[in-house]
């Protein structure tokens, strides 16, 4: 009785712990974003006069005010919000769609190069994209290309991650009887992926479209590469340019900025997190 | 007849991978052997003349990269960063893991709270970094405003003066984007496995604290593998974040290995052939790294039943030649 009594003690003091940590641990991922658009709505005198403070004379003011700084200067974040939902869409579709295809001729089909082929996708699934973006610029500037958002899309159809996710999942859910019943029925092997297949697989294409447009949205290293010209500009560059020496001291419109790169994908999040967590677990290779 | 038949399929597995193929030999296979030749050669300034390849000094760019002290600078300071991300965040999620998956006590708003943590890892890593940079700004960001206030310190800390706290701080940023993300999986990892697993030691009178140690850990050690083999390649290609909260302050003490590699191709003298050499040496790092996941990772059952066929299927020959 004692025992169980001493135990059930420990147990609750356990559970405060985990508690208070885990929410420290959720007020920290909060904090920098509540901090963020508090200071978006402030003038830059107040925030130099308490950074921490919440509270704001003229919010809506501040907030023409900020956003009037911009003007005349390099931010341009419409632009940069169009530039990357152009690249970032055309990621997701021509990954998603020809990952599918791929992984497809890789389940369906019995061919000689396909067990060497499936090896080349699983060596190739590490290798990021920046450690060859020196041959990748210097390619694209011989033949004019620099500058053209379709140099950051084209690529998105060979993505092994993806080939490599999409595989695993037709292995688990398709079976080849309703491939079999589709061609008795007298479709083209291309009719049954497109009309059959492809919309068969769309839990798992979901996830991944996600992940492929967040991933696609946030990167920065490749494009700041191959985009010089303003008007190509992606948003991560757009906000890269707030750390100039121009916005040193507009710290209102610096928080001005960085929320407007943060709100769509807030949006996205807010509305999708369920997926995205359980997308990431299923992403995660089998144990 | 039906063998015919699946020979007329398989041709649609060589046509269906075509744009793969292409888009593969276009776009990664073709710049990374460039980059290779590169490499080799004497490409720089923005319009280079008689460029070729170094025929009597071939690794004349690769020493170089290794002998310069800025390059094993960012070395160092890389692989630093990477550690000083890595442990906190792999023991963060380990502890996190033990809790919410611990079967005694089921911890409430679990769904919550894992959406929370998993928050800062989707959010624009260069939104992040200058978010960062102004919230840990001198003298009057939020966290020196807050250190003044409870009179931690007299006029704040200068985060960005020494390499070391330049280095705290993106280790840090590193951090918090980075543990939600290893928490899921791994508890993705737990969920995998048996419960019997974990009955059995119930019914052996095993307590919490042995249960994780001795049951769960082992059982999701290819998981955590996984994890540390990829957060390395990511940890070595780390840009947006130290270029853009560390740039060039605090003695460099924040320029990473990609910092490197930009500034040598597209700062004022355009080095590429040293950038290319660094990237190939970068590259080979990885592919290592690569390899040792992929050996880690293969499938044992699968490769044991190859192994069978294989001999089945050469002793069905021998039985007929016999």
């Amino acid at each position: 009785m004692a025992k169980t009594q001493s135990l059930h003690k420990e147990s609750i003091g356990l559970k405060i712990v985990i508690y208070v940590v885990c929410i420290i641990l959720a007020i920290a991922s909060v904090l920098p974003f509540i901090i963020m658009f508090s200071n978006s709505m402030r003038s830059t005198f107040e925030i130099q006069q308490s950074s921490i403070s919440f509270f704001t004379k003229d919010p809506i003011g501040n907030l023409a005010k900020n956003w009037k700084v911009f003007n005349g200067k390099s931010f341009d974040p419409a632009t940069g919000f169009i530039n990357s939902l152009i690249v970032s869409t055309g990621t997701t579709v021509l990954a998603v769609y020809f990952s599918c295809l791929t992984a497809y001729a890789l389940y369906a089909y019995e061919w000689k190069m396909r067990d060497a082929f499936f090896g080349l996708i699983v060596g190739i699934m590490m290798i990021p994209g920046t450690v060859t973006a020196i041959g990748f610029y210097q390619a694209a500037y011989k033949v004019g290309m620099t500058n053209k958002l379709m140099m950051l899309i084209l690529p998105a159809i060979a993505s092994p991650n993806m080939v490599f996710f999409m595989r695993q999942y037709l292995q688990a859910s398709l079976s080849m009887e309703i491939v079999d019943s589709a061609r008795i029925d007298g479709a083209g092997e291309f009719m049954t992926f497109n009309r059959i297949v492809f919309p068969l697989m769309k839990p798992a294409i979901a996830t991944q479209c996600i992940f492929t447009f967040v991933g696609s949205w946030n990167n920065l290293f490749v494009p700041q590469i191959l985009l010089t010209k303003k008007e190509k500009f992606t948003l991560p560059i757009e906000v890269s340019l707030l750390n100039s020496d121009i916005y040193q001291t507009e710290y209102g419109s610096i928080y001005l900025g960085l929320s407007l790169t943060v709100i769509p994908l807030i949006i996205i999040y807010a509305l999708l997190s369920r997926y995205i967590v359980e997308g990431v677990a299923l992403g995660g290779v089998k144990s | 007849m039906r063998n015919k038949k699946l020979v007329s399929y398989g041709k649609f597995g060589y046509i269906f991978s075509i744009p793969f193929i292409l888009a593969f030999l276009v776009f990664s296979l073709y710049p990374i052997v460039y980059t290779l030749v590169i490499g080799f050669t004497n490409l720089e300034g923005l319009n280079p003349k008689n460029v070729h390849i170094l025929w009597n000094e071939p690794f004349k760019n690769f020493i170089w990269v290794l002998k310069s002290k800025l390059f094993k600078k960012s070395f160092t300071n890389t692989v630093t960063i990477w550690i000083m991300n890595f442990i906190p965040q792999m023991g963060l999620a380990l502890l996190l893991t033990a809790w919410f998956t611990d079967r005694r006590s089921k911890v409430k708003g679990q769904g919550l709270f894992k959406i929370l943590f998993y928050m800062p890892n989707i959010i624009t890593a260069a939104t992040v970094a200058i978010l960062f940079g102004q919230i840990f700004g001198f003298p009057s960001g939020p966290v020196n405003a807050t250190l003044m206030k409870l009179g931690l310190s007299k006029e704040g800390y200068d985060f960005q003066l020494k390499p070391m706290r330049i280095k705290a701080i993106v280790a840090f940023i590193q951090f918090w984007q980075w543990y939600g993300y290893t928490m899921v999986m791994l508890i993705s990892g737990v969920i995998g496995i048996n419960p019997e697993i974990f009955e059995a030691a119930d019914l052996d009178g095993a307590n919490r604290v042995q249960t994780f140690f001795l049951i769960t850990l082992p059982c999701i050690r290819t998981i955590m593998l996984y994890v540390l083999v990829t957060s390395l390649i990511g940890g070595l290609n780390m840009f947006d974040i130290p270029s853009l909260y560390a740039m060039n302050h605090g003695d460099n003490g924040g320029y990473t290995l990609n910092c490197f590699i930009k500034d040598q191709a597209f700062g004022p003298d355009n080095f590429y052939d040293t950038a290319a050499a660094a990237s190939v040496l970068m590259f080979l790092v990885i592919v290592a790294l690569s390899l040792i996941l992929f050996f880690i990772m293969r499938d044992k059952d699968e490769a044991k039943l190859k192994k069978l066929k294989k001999q089945q299927i050469k002793m069905a020959r021998a039985r007929k030649a016999y």
